[in-house]
């Protein structure tokens, strides 16, 4: 292979738009759970385990968490590219990264489900 | 007046330094209006072997920019009295340097031309020219006016690391300027050729590009605008 710049990957617009949206969508969750938590006078494990048994908070939760793995998704990927300068390197890089928050993901099902 | 220089001969010095100059000038009244580029040129007086780019002198021609106490600028329009001492001069930032503040323009300049800074127009010419409306020229204010002296793209993070794959802000201000030209007709390849994760999405909103513009437009608006242009498209 011959040693070219080569840009023209025609992505970016799209990941650019979802890490906005995810953003808007981590904002209305940590700031509706952090004044649902603000409000309650005693805040113990019964009263924990009651909202996180109710499947609508465990839907959102799951999709605040599906957003912040996005979101983290983009971010680390646009630091790879700014920085490590071997294609090869940021190439491993980039499946660890999606490994793992797959892997999160996987977790994340399971607490939100698993208790 | 105090200034510290930043000098680098390849030919006879191993690695840069910075040197002191003093100037028997004082700031009052008979300094009022003294521009840089005027000390500069003092100076240049003093020691001939001192290198820098300078045309018109009245920050019109871009040539010299360099980076002013931390700050790009244009020496031309930079007054005296707005400076603390020792006066630190470098050259801009992020390029090859051929000699004291002169840079090597070629990468920028390729980033420049990369996004075809000239219309695109396949209908015959008219005889007399390609009319447009007051309303449609406006749109054009805060683009054309910009003089290409790469203070913006020198002072940009994501210019220092790809260099040769982001466009940088006065490249992408001008892709605009041709993108928002009602006379052109090469919007949809224009976006197409930005489109993409090195050419126009290395900015990351950091507005470097609209602190040290010396015509004060604002490279991030018009990325702002292309990309809302990319979104009307995708959507």
């Amino acid at each position: 292979m011959v040693n070219r710049v080569v840009v023209g990957a025609h992505y970016g617009l799209r990941d650019w738009l979802i890490q906005r949206v995810t953003a808007v969508v981590m904002a209305v969750y940590i700031v509706s759970l952090a004044g649902y938590l603000l409000l309650q006078t005693d805040l113990d494990y019964d009263v924990w385990t009651a909202l996180f048994s109710s499947q609508t908070v465990r839907t959102f939760t799951l999709l605040f968490l599906l957003s912040l793995f996005y979101h983290a998704w983009v971010g680390i990927r646009d630091i790879v590219m700014d920085y490590v300068k071997s294609a090869a390197v940021r190439l491993v890089i980039h499946v660890l990264v999606i490994l793992a928050l797959l892997l999160y993901a996987i977790w994340s099902v399971q607490i939100l489900w698993g208790f | 007046m105090k200034f510290r220089i930043y000098r680098y001969n390849p030919d006879t010095d191993t690695a840069p330094y910075m040197q002191d100059y003093e100037l028997d000038i004082r700031l009052d009244d008979s300094t009022q209006g003294k521009m840089l580029l005027d000390a500069l040129l003092l100076i240049k007086e003093q020691d001939d072997s001192l290198s820098l780019r300078k045309s018109c002198r009245e920050g019109v021609c871009g040539s010299d920019a360099m980076n002013i106490n931390g700050r790009n600028g244009l020496a031309c329009i930079t007054p005296l009295s707005s400076l603390k001492e020792p006066v630190t001069l470098r050259p801009l930032p992020g390029l090859p340097v051929i000699r004291d503040l002169i840079v090597d323009m070629t990468q920028f300049f390729k980033q420049y031309h990369s996004i075809k800074p000239y219309l695109i127009n396949n209908d015959p010419p008219p005889e007399t020219e390609r009319l447009q409306s007051p309303e449609q020229r406006a749109h054009l204010n805060g683009l054309y006016e910009c003089i290409l002296c790469g203070c913006c793209t020198t002072a940009c993070p994501s210019f220092w690391w790809n260099p040769d794959k982001f466009v940088g802000p006065a490249g992408l201000l001008q892709a605009y300027r041709f993108i928002a030209d009602t006379r052109d007709q090469a919007t949809s390849e224009r976006l197409d050729d930005l489109e993409d994760p090195y050419r126009l999405f290395r900015c990351h909103t950091i507005m470097n590009c609209v602190d040290v513009c010396p015509k004060e437009l604002n490279p991030t608006e018009a990325i702002g605008k292309i990309k809302d242009m990319m979104v009307k498209r995708l959507v």
